[in-house]
């Protein structure tokens, strides 16, 4: 069915005339169409990235981290300290407004604190605010924050998982009045949320001129959700839409050929990896063996994978997490060539000279794992596809019952390895490996304020990881943007779009 | 008439029920709500809190006992995922299905009928063959397909037409086409049965010989009689298309039904599944229980047997 949609796109792309009449102008609004509609609007109750980059505009966390530089930089404070291991005090920016015209100070952040990460609060992702103790007062522009116990990453859920809300509203009309009228203190206030679902967000005039944000260029956003990938190019084409992402690498080359657009490939933080049960929780026998699981990783040509699938600024990579992740130093990890030769020699050694059949889950590229399973193949193992949607394979990882998975991971932007090594190998459901001593480096790794001592810890673990290729990691995501060529636009490698560094060439 | 309109009222009310009951054990079986509302990055432990905290760890009869309480009274619970009334939610939703629908029915009928009636009157004559090919190719193109055509025409190329949303009655058109188009054969190939059937019986032959005009014929004593199962079929058919315009929803990003049902069904939003599915399911039996109150009101005989 997709390839029948892309060729129906490709007869349109063929013929269709340029986007209409270009004119530099910021009353010009932006008009954007996103793959699913923001579950809450409220933050705090709202998992999907569509309403991550909604938050990023409409409100402000109390650090900003460059998105080029990784640095820390002042957004609601503007400075910033551990007083002790468990105590963090920050001076608030003065003179700030939020969109309803409440003036931010002390007590906002304190009342946005406290609420959520009070456990009765029922937020989504409550450990974006669990390390969180309590927040208090100590004047009217400076806030102290006490954590139950030390807790490096501290600032990273600062500078991005945690807006702050105008205390008084908040407390007013609840989580259920903001996901109805959400303010905020960001760049862009929340016009209009129509029943149909579209958001506008216009610029918040009186925007701090210091923000690390910037004071956005184009005035208006009108975003609105189109699910199907051929609707918004049909959109895009006939002058409904500025700008889409995602579009599959092929339709966006196709796209890129029209005047009128232009297409940008962006590498993101995402990474794909074939993962594989070496702890046997599926029982399957063979992959058990460390030398089966090294012939499979010689027997995938990555590098052609990357060159004539994933394309773009897309690179394969050894090491388990993404090359903008702290931590992650692709130098501790054991590097496998395309070598199918050695893959036969690895399995003879492992007494599968005749092969042996195993199942490849996988949910995101059909012709992806279609290339690794002929590539299985090509050395004598045999292993069939099992395709299905994120949620319901996710299930199954939980349960262990799949033996080898082809998938990819975003670390939810968060650019410390933390997010992903972690996150499958330290015994959660996801951990395939349940390997202690890995589990043991990577509780200090994540824990340690010391980051000497965390790189350490995480080049033990990638090396062992990698070792033992309880994964092989594959390749990092690149994100197609399409857009009209009179837009300005920058793309960043942990998936949010930046609406307010945008602009309309002159 | 009143037993027979109550008999159908109780077993709507049965088919509610099982079809609630049915739709509350997949979904639980086919997705973990907690998993979904967690969200891609969720610890084991949030996901465990939010098991808990939601009660989705109590046992599934428990757990359907409490919904089904709670909706015989209206009340269908938060939706997971938006934290909004589901009854809210589904209100909003269903005016656009409710048109869409109705336009592809109308498309359907207006397109089906004249040409079932025109085929009826010349059989095998190239008029015929014609009405026969345009309903065999409605009927074999897939919708999706169909919907892209339109949509790269009339939006891409020409720009008439909006490619997608629902703001203005131009938005319906070329959704309520595509779904629409896919039902027309039905209606034609029984438009002219029917129309056959019935010129040739004894009652139009004795209508002809009281020198009655054609027209009056044709129309009065013909498709009056030929249009009875036709009654039928759209309800049938208007049925489908409430369940059916998934596709077209999502396809032209319209805000209806369809598309809220796909979304609450990638994230396994339980709760606005289940209301989904029982209002269609209601829409359906009461849909077949005005077919046959209008076929008794048509047909004299379906009254009194």
């Amino acid at each position: 069915m997709g390839s029948l949609r892309r060729n129906v796109l490709l007869a349109a792309t063929a013929l269709v005339f340029s986007a209409g009449a270009a004119f530099a102008d910021e009353d010009r609004p932006l008009r954007v169409a996103w793959d699913f509609e923001i579950d809450n609007l409220d933050q705090y109750y709202n998992t999907n990235r569509e309403g991550i980059i909604f938050a990023r505009h409409v409100w402000d966390a109390l650090i900003y981290r460059n998105p080029d530089t990784f640095e820390y930089e002042p957004l609601l404070a503007t400075d910033w300290e551990w007083a002790d291991d468990t105590t963090i005090e920050m001076t608030l920016r003065e003179g700030v407004t939020f969109h309803n015209g409440d003036s931010f100070s002390a007590d906002d952040v304190v009342y946005t604190l406290n609420t959520v990460s009070d456990p009765d609060s029922g937020v989504l992702a409550s450990r974006n605010v669990d390390w969180i103790e309590s927040a208090e007062k100590l004047d009217d522009y400076r806030v102290r924050i006490n954590l139950h116990e030390p807790f490096p990453a501290a600032f990273e859920y600062l500078s991005e998982a945690i807006p702050i809300y105008p205390g008084d509203y908040y407390r007013e009309v609840g989580p259920e009045g903001m996901n109805e009228n959400p303010v905020g203190t960001g760049p862009y206030q929340v016009e209009s949320i129509d029943p149909q679902r579209e958001y506008v967000l216009v610029r918040n005039e009186d925007y701090y001129e210091d923000s690390p944000k910037g004071i956005p260029a184009i005035r208006e956003l009108h975003i609105r959700t189109i699910t199907d990938k051929s609707t918004q190019m049909a959109e895009l084409l006939s002058d409904g839409l500025d700008w889409v992402w995602r579009l599959p690498a092929d339709q966006a080359e196709r796209l890129e050929r029209r005047p009128g657009f232009e297409v940008k490939f962006g590498e993101a933080m995402r990474i794909g990896y074939m993962g594989l049960d070496a702890a046997g929780r599926s029982g399957h026998e063979a992959l058990q063996d460390v030398r089966v699981r090294k012939a499979i990783a010689h027997a995938i040509d990555r590098e052609s994978i990357v060159e004539n699938m994933v394309r773009g600024d897309a690179r394969v990579i050894h090491a388990p997490c993404s090359p903008f992740q702290f931590g992650c130093d692709e130098d501790a990890a054991v590097k496998y060539d395309y070598d199918p030769d050695r893959a036969r020699e690895l399995l003879e050694e492992a007494g599968y000279g005749d092969g042996f059949e195993m199942t490849l889950y996988a949910f995101r590229d059909r012709r992806w794992t279609e290339s690794i399973l002929g590539y299985l193949a090509d050395v004598g193992i045999d292993a069939n596809m099992q395709f299905m949607q994120y949620f319901a394979l996710r299930d199954l990882n939980h349960e262990g019952t799949t033996s080898a998975f082809h998938m990819d991971w975003g670390s939810y932007s968060i650019a410390d390895a933390s997010a992903v090594v972690s996150h499958f190998f330290k015994g959660s459901p996801d951990d395939f490996a349940q390997d202690e001593e890995l589990q043991q480096w990577l509780e200090i790794a994540d824990n340690s304020i010391d980051e000497e001592e965390r790189l350490e810890n995480y080049r033990n673990a990638i090396q062992r990881i990698t070792e033992e290729v309880y994964w092989l990691p594959l390749h990092t995501f690149v994100i197609s943007y399409a857009f009209t060529e009179d837009l300005d636009m920058q793309a960043y490698p942990d998936e949010i779009a930046r609406y307010y560094t945008y602009s309309w060439k002159e | 008439m009143l037993r027979f309109l109550f008999r159908r009222l109780v077993m709507a009310a049965a088919v509610a029920v099982a079809v609630s009951l049915i739709t509350f054990t997949l979904t639980n079986f086919a997705s973990d709500p907690a998993i979904a509302m967690a969200g891609d990055t969720a610890s084991a432990a949030e996901i465990q809190q939010i098991r808990e905290r939601e009660g989705f760890d109590r046992p599934l009869v428990v757990q359907y006992a409490d919904w089904l309480s709670s909706a015989v009274v209206g009340d269908f619970g938060y939706s997971y995922r938006m934290r909004v009334p589901v009854s809210d939610l589904i209100l909003s939703r269903i005016p656009v299905t409710m048109m869409l629908g109705g336009a592809a029915l109308t498309f359907a009928i207006v397109l089906a009928i004249p040409m079932g009636v025109l085929a009826a009157l010349r059989p095998n004559s190239w008029i015929d063959r014609t009405a026969l090919g345009v309903a065999v190719l409605g009927q074999a193109m897939p919708t999706f397909w169909f919907a892209l055509m339109m949509m790269v025409v009339f939006s891409v190329f020409l720009g008439w037409l909006p490619a997608s949303g629902a703001r203005s009655w131009q938005h319906f058109i070329m959704p309520a086409i595509a779904l629409g188009y896919y039902a027309t054969p039905a209606f034609m190939r029984l438009t002219r049965a029917g129309m056959l059937e019935v010129m040739r019986s004894d009652y139009i032959r004795t209508a002809r010989a009281k020198g009655l005009r054609p027209h009056v014929v044709l129309f009065h004593h013909g498709l009056r009689n030929a249009i009875i199962p036709i009654v039928s079929l759209a309800a049938v058919q208007f049925g489908f298309m409430l369940g059916g315009s998934v596709v077209i929803e999502t396809l032209f990003s319209m805000p209806g039904l369809g598309f809220l049902a796909w979304e609450s069904i990638s994230r396994a939003d339980l709760p606005v599944i289940q209301a989904i599915v029982l209002v269609i399911a209601v829409f359906y039996v009461l849909l077949n229980l005005m077919a046959d109150l209008a076929n008794a009101y048509l047909d004299p005989r379906i009254r009194i047997g």
